[in-house]
C-alpha cells in the first residue's frame, strides 16, 4: 500500500494534489484497497459547489458502497469522465489516472487543516 | 471469533479477512472479480472449514433424518448425496444441508457454519430411540475445490477414477495420502469437488492442491467470490435469502419437498402454503444502470411497495448489477419493471428468468 508524497490527505482517505489553476481530489490506495474491485462510480456535475466534507460521489465496490467526501470547499471544475465506463482505474492507479473531480477551491487555507503524507501514513497505520 | 485451520495460511497470502457469522474468514486475496473468474474459466480453491459436520448413525437413522428433513432420503444410497431444508412445524427454514449416505444407517449432514448449533439441538431432539447425533464439525477441515480445470487438478493427486463419482455423489479414498471424502459438488455451479479431511492435514493439503493447480490457473478464492458465482446460479443463501420466516415454496425451493413421502415435521403447513403458494417469491432481478441493490433494501410497483433485496450483489460475468428479492407474486413475471430504492432515490430493475449465468 503506498502513499504518495507531496499530497494533501483527509481523514476520509482522499487526497488533493495542487495544480497551478486548480485542486484535483482523489482517494488514497488505502481507501481503493478497503474497498475492493471498483464496479460503479458516481460523479458531480461540473460547476456544482460543494462545502468542505460534503459529499461529492459514490464508489460502489462488489461488496460495499462508500460516499466520497470533498477535503475542501470550491466548485467542480471537471470530473474524471473516464471513470465512468473504467472504474477499474482507481484500483489500478488511484493518484494517477484514477483522479475523481478538479475543483476552484473557494478558501485556499483549508489546505493547512488537511494531513500531509507523513501524518496520513501514521493515521491509516492506526486505523 | 472461531478459526479454521487455514486461518494463518490466509493471512499469509495477504487476504482480507472479515467475520463470516462468527468465522475469521478470507473475503478475497488478489480481488473477488479476478477469483470469480478463474472458478468461471480455470478453477479456485476456498477454504470452507467453517461449514459443520453432524453424522446421524443407528438402526433408526434414516427414519429419524427422513422424518426431520423435507426431501425424501429413502432413494439415498450409500455414496450418494441429497440437498435438503429442514422445516419448523410452520413450515420456516431452520436449515438448508447436504446429506451423505456413508452407508447403511450412518448419515453426514454438512450444514451452514452459523447454523450448526441450532441444528445439532433441532436433530438431536427430534430423533428416534436408537439414533445417536453427533457434532463432528471440529474433526473436518474441509476445501472447495471448483472450475471447469478440477478434475485435472484432484486426478494428480489421486489414484481413482475421479470420472466414476458422479454429480451429487462422494466417494471415501485417498489423495496426496490422505483419507478423506472426495465429494462431487459445491456452491458455484462448475464442475468441482468438496473435499473433508482431518484439519491437521489441512495446510499440507491446501499447498499441495495449489501445486498441482499451477499450470491450471488454480487461484485461491475468498467468500466474497463464493457469494457472486452462487448468486450468479440463483443459489440461494441461509441468513439471505432463506431463514426461519421463509419456506421452501416461496424461495423457489419446492423440489426439494417431498409432501408424498410420509409425515415429516412441516408437512401439515407446507400442504396449506403449497395449495396457494405464494403471496412473495423469490425472484431474480437486472439492473441495466449504474447502481447496486443490496440486501434489505426495498422494491417497489406502482402501487408501492412490493417486496425486498435479500441478495444483490455484481456480476463479474455479465458485468452489470443482479439481485434476488421477495416480491409479491403480480410482479415476478420475467420482464416486469421493477423500482429499488437505492440510497434514497429509486432505481429500475427488471425480473428476469434465473439463473442469471
Amino acid at each position: 500500500m503506498s502513499v504518495k508524497e507531496n499530497l494533501y490527505y483527509s481523514e476520509d482517505h482522499e487526497w488533493v494534489r495542487e495544480e497551478e489553476d486548480c485542486l484535483v481530489i482523489g482517494v488514497s490506495d488505502f481507501a481503493q484497497e478497503e474497498l475492493g474491485d471498483i464496479v460503479f462510480v458516481e460523479l458531480p456535475e461540473v460547476e456544482e459547489e460543494f462545502d468542505k466534507d460534503d459529499s461529492f460521489g459514490v464508489l460502489e465496490s462488489v461488496k460495499a458502497v462508500s460516499d466520497t467526501f470533498i477535503p475542501v470547499s470550491g466548485r467542480v471544475i471537471e470530473v474524471n469522465e473516464a471513470l465512468l465506463d473504467n472504474p477499474e482505474l482507481i484500483n489500478d492507479d488511484p493518484y494517477g489516472e484514477g483522479w475523481l473531480i478538479k475543483v476552484d477551491p473557494a478558501d485556499d487555507s483549508e489546505l493547512d487543516e488537511l494531513l500531509s503524507a507523513e501524518e496520513y501514513a501514521e493515521f491509516i497505520e492506526e486505523e | 471469533m472461531n478459526k479454521t485451520p487455514l486461518n494463518q495460511k490466509h493471512k499469509n497470502l495477504g487476504a482480507k479477512m472479515t467475520d463470516f457469522g462468527g468465522w475469521e474468514m478470507p473475503v478475497e486475496y488478489t480481488g473477488i472479480i479476478e477469483e470469480h473468474k478463474a472458478v468461471r474459466n480455470k478453477c479456485g480453491l476456498f477454504d470452507t472449514s467453517h461449514m459443520g459436520e453432524i453424522l446421524v448413525s443407528g438402526a433408526n437413522a434414516a427414519k429419524s433424518l427422513n422424518k426431520i428433513i423435507t426431501n425424501d432420503l429413502k432413494k439415498l444410497e450409500t455414496g450418494k448425496i441429497l440437498y435438503t431444508p429442514i422445516c419448523k412445524e410452520d413450515g420456516g427454514i431452520i436449515d438448508d444441508l447436504l446429506v451423505y449416505c456413508i452407508k447403511e444407517d450412518e448419515y453426514l449432514l454438512v450444514v451452514n457454519a452459523s447454523n450448526i448449533e441450532k441444528d445439532f439441538n433441532w436433530i438431536k431432539d427430534h430423533v428416534l430411540e436408537k439414533t445417536a447425533v453427533e457434532n463432528l464439525s471440529k474433526n473436518y477441515a474441509m476445501l472447495a475445490l471448483q472450475g471447469p480445470e478440477a478434475k485435472k487438478i484432484l486426478t494428480q493427486l489421486t489414484d481413482i477414477d475421479l470420472k466414476s463419482i458422479a454429480y451429487y455423489n462422494f466417494r471415501q479414498a485417498k489423495a496426496a495420502g490422505i483419507e478423506m471424502i472426495i465429494s462431487r459438488t459445491g456452491y458455484t455451479g462448475e464442475l468441482g469437488y468438496e473435499l473433508y479431511f482431518e484439519p491437521e492435514a489441512a495446510e499440507k493439503f491446501w499447498d499441495q492442491l495449489m501445486e498441482a493447480g499451477t499450470d491450471f490457473g488454480l487461484q485461491a478464492c475468498g467468500l466474497g467470490a463464493r457469494d457472486t458465482l452462487r448468486l450468479e446460479k440463483t443459489y440461494a443463501l441461509y441468513g439471505n435469502d432463506i431463514d426461519e420466516e421463509t419456506n421452501p415454496y416461496q424461495a423457489g425451493m419446492g423440489w426439494t419437498v417431498a409432501i408424498t413421502k410420509g409425515d415429516f415435521i412441516g408437512r401439515k403447513e407446507l400442504i396449506k402454503i403449497k395449495e396457494n403458494c405464494c403471496q412473495r417469491k423469490l425472484t431474480p432481478f437486472k439492473i441495466s444502470g449504474r447502481g447496486m441493490a443490496r440486501h434489505g433494501y426495498q422494491v417497489f410497483g406502482e402501487e408501492g411497495e412490493i417486496g425486498e433485496v435479500t441478495s444483490g450483489s455484481y456480476s463479474p460475468t455479465l458485468e452489470q448489477s443482479i439481485g434476488l428479492a421477495y416480491l409479491a407474486k403480480e410482479y415476478t413475471e420475467v420482464g416486469t419493471e421493477i423500482e429499488i430504492e437505492v440510497r434514497n432515490r429509486r432505481i429500475k430493475a427488471e425480473v428476469v428468468k434465473g439463473p442469471f449465468v
